[in-house]
Order: structure tokens, then C-alpha cells, then sequence
């Protein structure tokens, strides 16, 4: 799994990348009661909004955290967006892309990297 | 240019030891919400008793003979009626009738009026105060007291354990007692929550000590800024800077209530010829309360479309109802649009979501009137 500044985690099989919010992020959002997750098909690019997810108090923007094509959403979310905050880093992913360029992979934090900079908040 | 720094209520360091997130708001560093977190917080509030510290508002007396008909000056109230013993919800108006703030006005005993205003606007209300009082009435600022809100079903009983006095009282009673082993309160039986529940203003140097007497009680958990706001959204209470501004007259603002009916037949308040007109006639706009029926959280600055996509309104506050499991929302529109049970829709991102109109209060009042 590795990891970005703004708190998502993506978990990389093949070309397909799994992507979600980090246990750290869930936190400090509080209760989630609302994500809107991307449309299958659309396409990204590395840091631009990708889902927005919503605590009762306010509307926060989850960024890609690297290019490539949605292949699918995690619709489970419309229905029970508390998973979010349950499973963080589990059911409570938002989408899969399908990733353009490995190298934006590997220039990600990984565990161990992120740790480290969640201390320096 | 530095940020201000933010100022402290006396019970800051309570806070921090109890695990708050601590945010700006009105100038002070307060908690928005302890571990618990908004939603059980919300929760906590409506079946057991939440306490707030609400030190961050602004206290005053008018004091002086000419106390109740100086304050009349400023507001559309019957403060001359206002008797010992109670308190009445009202508002500052500017001369077009526009809402300065809105507020609390007691008389908990016979020292004038005891006044209680929102904490973003104090400075400039006390100023306005200062500047418009009359005769001899004048405006004395209480800065050495803390105050803190109880609300739910269980805080009359919570109270009683330490306020004897307290249980006699009705929703909107107010009154100078002694409870916590000999500390001089003002409380009165009202909140900002639609629970019953009671405000509680104190000397500073007591608050981290009354504080810590309400929460040994295991019924009370203490509540931060953002179920402050959950709750007084479904109760359908006004937040000033957001749902009233300068802009907006109490009866656009849905709140007539705060027109006595002896003012408004002398119609001797500020800005009477408009609100007199509204009343009669129909003002352009009106309170609104919507129930999202299906997407996103509409909040503060969403679109309110027709069926056709038109634009007929904005909602002032909005966000998810831990009571209701859904966003609620609520704004200006057209009054022909208010009328419960019709369909509109709100722009959230981009995308119209539909919703429904409703009646106020969202989540029913569970006031402790007088028999």
C-alpha cells in the first residue's frame, strides 16, 4: 500500500489500483454520512478531485492520487457511507483505476514514509 | 498581516484534557467535539443530557429606570409586559428593519434586564447598544462570567441535584439562584437544542468546578460546536451570520413570533413601515425547510431549482440530520414555495438532487411549559 500527503492510500494489483482514504483521514473527518464517488470510465489526473466525501458538518475533496481510468466505484458507499470511518482502509475504498503510468506508483509514500509524516502534524 | 489570537473561555483547559477538537469560532478557540465525535454527541443531546460551553456569547444588563422602554427603542418586543421571573426571545433592529443580532432578554430579578448575544456579534451589539440606549437606561457588560447550556431529556434531573430551585421552573423562566455549595447563577430553562434543558451563567473562577460537578454525573457528556449546530438545525432555530444577516426581517427570517402584538399595533420599533407591510402583505421571501430526498448534503449557498431548473431560492444552512438519517437544509424561497409537501430541487456539485418542502421544527420541541 503506499500513501499521499493528502490522506489516500492506493493498493496496487497489476495495473489496477485500489483507492480510499486513509484511517488517519477517516478520523479526522468524523462521521461520514455522505461520498459521491467517480463515474466508471472517467479519467484522471494525478491530484485533481476525484470524490468528495461529506461529514455532518462539511463537504472535503479526495484527490486521485495517481492518472488512469476508473474501472469501477464502490457503490456500497451510496448505502452505507459509515463504512468509510468502519474500514478505512478496507470496504471503505471509493474507486479502481485502471493506472496510465507505474512510475507515479512508486513515487508514493509507502507505510512506513507516511507514518513518518503523520507525525510531523 | 498575523491572525488575531483567539481568545480563551474559562474553561479552555477543561477542553484539552477531555480530548477536543478545538477550532476558531466567534474569536475564541472552542471545542467542535470531544472523542465521542457529532453524531453521538447529537445523539447524547436528544435521550440523555449534553453540556456546552457557550461562554463565547456575549452577557449584559440594562440597568437604570428607563431599563425596558430604552431596550423597546432597539427591538419589536413588549419588554414593559416582560415579567419578573421570565424571559423572551427577540432581536436588534437596524432602521429598515433588518435583523443586527438576535438574542435573549430576562428578568431574572430586579435589576433591569439580563441580556444574553450571539458571541460573533458582541462587540458590535454592545457598541450599538452603547450608542442607540436612551434616558438612563445603560448597558452594563458582564465579562467576568462564564456560560454553560444543559440540554436533553435528563438535564432537569441532572440540574435538580445541585439547583434545588431549578426544578420549579417552566421553559423560558429565568432566574437568579444559588446552587454548586453557595455560587450565585442566573439560569433560565431554555437552549438552543428544541430538548428542554437550561443556561447557566456563573462567575468565571466557579465554571471549571461546575463543570466538573455536571460531568460526574454519568448522564452528561459534553458536547461541542458541531452537534450545537446538528441540533438547533432540526429543532429549525436561526444561526445568525448564516440563516439572518443586516438583510433579513424577523418575519422573512420566519421568526413573528418576535413582534409583540402590542408593538406592532404602536408600530414604534425600527424599520416598522417594512415589517408592518410584510406582515399585511407578503414579503418577497420566506423561511424555507427542505428534506433532501435522495444525493448530497445540500449546505449553506446551495441552489433551490423548480421543476423546470429555475432558480427560486438558497438554502442558508443545511447538512445531515443525526435524527432524521438524512440532509436537511434550510433557506430563503419565494412564500408560495414554503408550503409543506411540494417537490423542488437543490444544485449540489453540479447536479440537482430532489427534495421536499417541510414543516418547522424538523425533530419536534420537547419544551417544559408552565401547566
Amino acid at each position: 500500500m503506499r500513501f499521499t500527503k493528502d490522506h489516500e492510500w492506493v493498493a496496487l494489483e497489476g495495473d489496477i489500483a485500489t483507492v480510499g482514504i486513509t484511517a488517519y483521514a477517516a478520523e479526522q473527518l468524523g462521521d461520514v454520512v455522505y461520498v459521491e464517488t467517480p463515474e466508471p470510465g472517467r479519467a484522471l489526473k494525478a491530484g485533481e478531485g476525484m470524490a468528495v466525501v461529506e461529514s455532518v458538518k462539511a463537504a472535503s475533496d479526495v484527490y486521485a492520487p495517481l492518472s488512469g481510468e476508473v474501472v469501477e466505484a464502490n457503490g456500497d458507499l451510496t448505502g452505507a457511507p459509515e463504512t468509510v470511518n468502519a474500514e478505512p482502509e478496507a470496504g471503505g475504498w471509493f474507486a479502481r483505476v485502471r493506472i496510465a503510468d507505474r512510475a507515479e506508483y512508486d513515487a508514493l509514500m509507502d507505510r512506513a514514509a507516511y507514518d513518518a509524516f503523520l507525525e510531523t502534524l | 498581516m498575523s491572525e488575531p489570537e483567539l481568545k480563551r473561555t474559562p474553561l479552555h483547559a477543561a477542553h484539552l484534557a477531555a480530548g477536543a477538537r478545538m477550532a476558531g469560532f466567534a474569536g475564541y478557540d472552542m471545542p467542535i467535539q470531544y472523542p465521542d465525535g457529532v453524531m453521538k454527541e447529537h445523539a447524547w443531546t436528544r435521550t440523555s443530557a449534553g453540556l456546552f460551553d457557550v461562554s463565547h456569547m456575549g452577557q449584559a444588563r440594562i440597568l437604570g429606570a428607563d431599563a425596558t422602554s430604552a431596550f423597546e427603542g432597539v427591538t419589536p418586543g413588549d419588554f414593559a409586559a416582560l415579567k419578573p421571573g421570565r424571559q423572551k426571545y427577540s432581536v436588534l433592529l437596524n432602521d429598515t428593519g433588518g435583523i443586527l443580532d438576535d438574542l435573549m432578554a430576562a428578568r431574572p430579578d430586579d435589576q433591569g434586564l439580563f441580556i444574553v448575544v450571539n458571541g460573533a456579534c458582541k462587540d458590535a451589539d454592545f457598541r450599538f447598544l452603547d450608542a442607540q440606549l436612551s434616558g438612563d437606561a445603560r448597558l452594563v457588560r458582564i465579562e467576568d462570567h462564564a456560560l454553560l447550556a444543559l440540554q436533553g431529556p435528563e438535564a432537569a434531573a441532572v440540574l435538580a441535584a445541585h439547583v434545588p430551585a431549578a426544578s420549579g421552573m417552566a421553559f423560558m423562566d429565568s432566574a437568579a439562584l444559588t446552587g454548586f455549595g453557595g455560587v450565585d447563577l442566573i439560569v433560565s430553562r431554555s437552549g438552543y437544542t428544541g430538548e428542554d434543558g437550561f443556561e447557566i451563567s456563573l462567575p468565571a473562577a466557579e465554571a471549571p468546578r461546575v463543570w466538573a460537578a455536571l460531568l460526574a454525573d454519568e448522564r452528561v457528556r459534553p458536547i461541542g460546536l458541531g452537534a450545537r449546530d446538528s441540533l438547533r438545525l432540526e429543532a429549525g432555530l436561526p444561526l445568525y451570520g448564516h440563516d439572518v444577516d443586516p438583510s433579513v426581517s424577523p418575519i422573512e427570517a420566519g421568526l413573528a413570533f418576535a413582534l409583540s402584538p402590542s408593538r406592532r399595533r404602536r408600530g414604534d420599533f425600527p424599520g416598522a413601515a417594512r415589517i408592518l407591510a410584510e406582515v399585511s402583505g407578503a414579503p418577497t421571501r420566506a423561511r424555507i425547510a427542505l428534506k433532501v430526498l435522495e444525493g448530497a448534503p445540500a449546505r449553506e449557498g446551495a441552489v433551490i431549482v423548480d421543476a423546470d431548473g429555475a432558480e427560486v431560492g438558497v438554502v442558508t444552512s443545511g447538512g445531515f440530520s443525526p435524527s432524521l438519517g438524512v440532509p436537511i437544509a434550510i433557506g430563503f424561497a419565494p412564500p408560495a414555495l414554503c408550503a409543506p409537501g411540494q417537490r423542488l430541487g437543490v444544485v449540489v456539485r453540479g447536479r440537482t438532487w430532489p427534495v421536499e418542502t417541510t414543516d418547522l421544527p424538523f425533530v419536534p420541541h420537547r419544551y417544559v411549559r408552565r401547566p
